[in-house]
């Protein structure tokens, strides 16, 4: 369990000194790009900072109210048609960049949300309906509401398969 | 009640916390790749075969970050350039579904197993939705 999490942050640490080291060396070779990018990331952030303060809040709220037995009864194993339902609306109303959900979805995880639930949110992100008027003038009105509607129906399949592969693995790797 | 606000308070900024760095560092990354890569790259590396457009955009959508509209307007330009249309759809669904650049803030957050799945079935879908997309289009 130890080595577990020491590969994990060691795996972590690696990505950020990778990242740190692109900028270290294109500080000293392309003044003009790193000055870009930097520019960009303030942009990025100064966009996102926003939707941190409300995701924190949410999940500060969630964590007052919503107890394991809650989150395991509306959103664990046994939730039916209103899980989905939830985490399918959930999804498409979510805004911003992904990385700014992934603290809340943690801790749903930990408290019992089913993982089809979560692969469910996360696809139905790709829904956003203030772009949807943009998608219609690119390709077309037919084309945006019949993609729309095939992604949500593969969102359910997909997190159908991902819980079936995690179970798969799981009991795989016990029997080991 | 002070004590479980506290509490609360205390378990959200530690959740918050662990994967800050994480975060910073993907938007770091972000950053770069959207000031190294011009716009105009991905109309020039399709070549008319649908097959291999279709996985070159795949590839492209999954490694590409930044606003959705983005891959829009991408779309909507390699779309005026004659690539099929099937390419251009799974372009737009790895772009918004599939992160390989956020992977790492995924692993720590959710899991490897659950990320790393996820991430290969949201790719293999991206080509039969398009494919479905298309298909249904040219019924309706």
């Amino acid at each position: 369990m130890i080595k577990k999490n020491k590969k994990r942050i060691n795996g972590t640490y690696f990505f950020i000194t990778i990242v740190l080291f692109s900028y270290l060396i294109l500080f000293l070779t392309n003044n003009t790009l790193f000055n870009k990018s930097l520019e960009q990331f303030f942009s990025i952030v100064k966009e996102i900072t926003p939707l941190f303060i409300i995701v924190f809040v949410l999940m500060f709220v969630f964590n007052l109210f919503l107890t394991e037995k809650r989150v395991a009864k509306i959103l664990g194993e046994s939730a039916g048609a209103k899980g989905w339902l939830i985490s399918i609306i959930g999804g498409i109303l979510s805004m911003g960049p992904v990385y700014i959900w992934y603290p809340l979805l943690s801790d749903l995880q930990k408290k019992g949300m089913k993982n089809s639930f979560i692969v469910t949110f996360l696809y139905n992100r790709a829904i956003k309906l203030p772009l949807l008027p943009m998608m219609a003038y690119y390709f077309g009105v037919l084309f945006a509401v019949v993609l729309t509607s095939y992604m949500i129906i593969f969102s359910i399949i997909n997190g159908l398969l991902v819980n079936k592969f995690l179970k798969y693995e799981n009991s795989n790797s016990s029997k080991q | 009640m002070a004590k479980i606000i506290k509490n609360s308070f205390l378990k959200t900024l530690n959740g918050f916390a662990k994967l800050i760095p994480v975060i910073i560092s993907v938007i770091l990354f972000i950053s770069l790749i959207i000031a190294v890569v011009p716009k105009s790259f991905y109309s020039k590396i399709f070549t008319g075969n649908i097959a291999l457009d279709s996985l070159t955009a795949g590839i492209l959508g999954s490694i590409s970050v930044g606003n959705p509209m983005v891959s829009y307007i991408i779309g909507g330009e390699i779309l005026a350039e004659r690539v099929n249309l099937i390419a251009i759809t799974v372009f737009l669904l790895t772009w918004i579904s599939v992160g390989v650049v956020g992977l790492p803030v995924e692993i720590k957050a959710l899991g490897k197993r659950f990320a790393i799945t996820r991430n290969i079935l949201s790719f293999l879908t991206a080509f039969i939705i398009a494919g479905l997309t298309v298909l249904t289009i040219s019924f309706l």
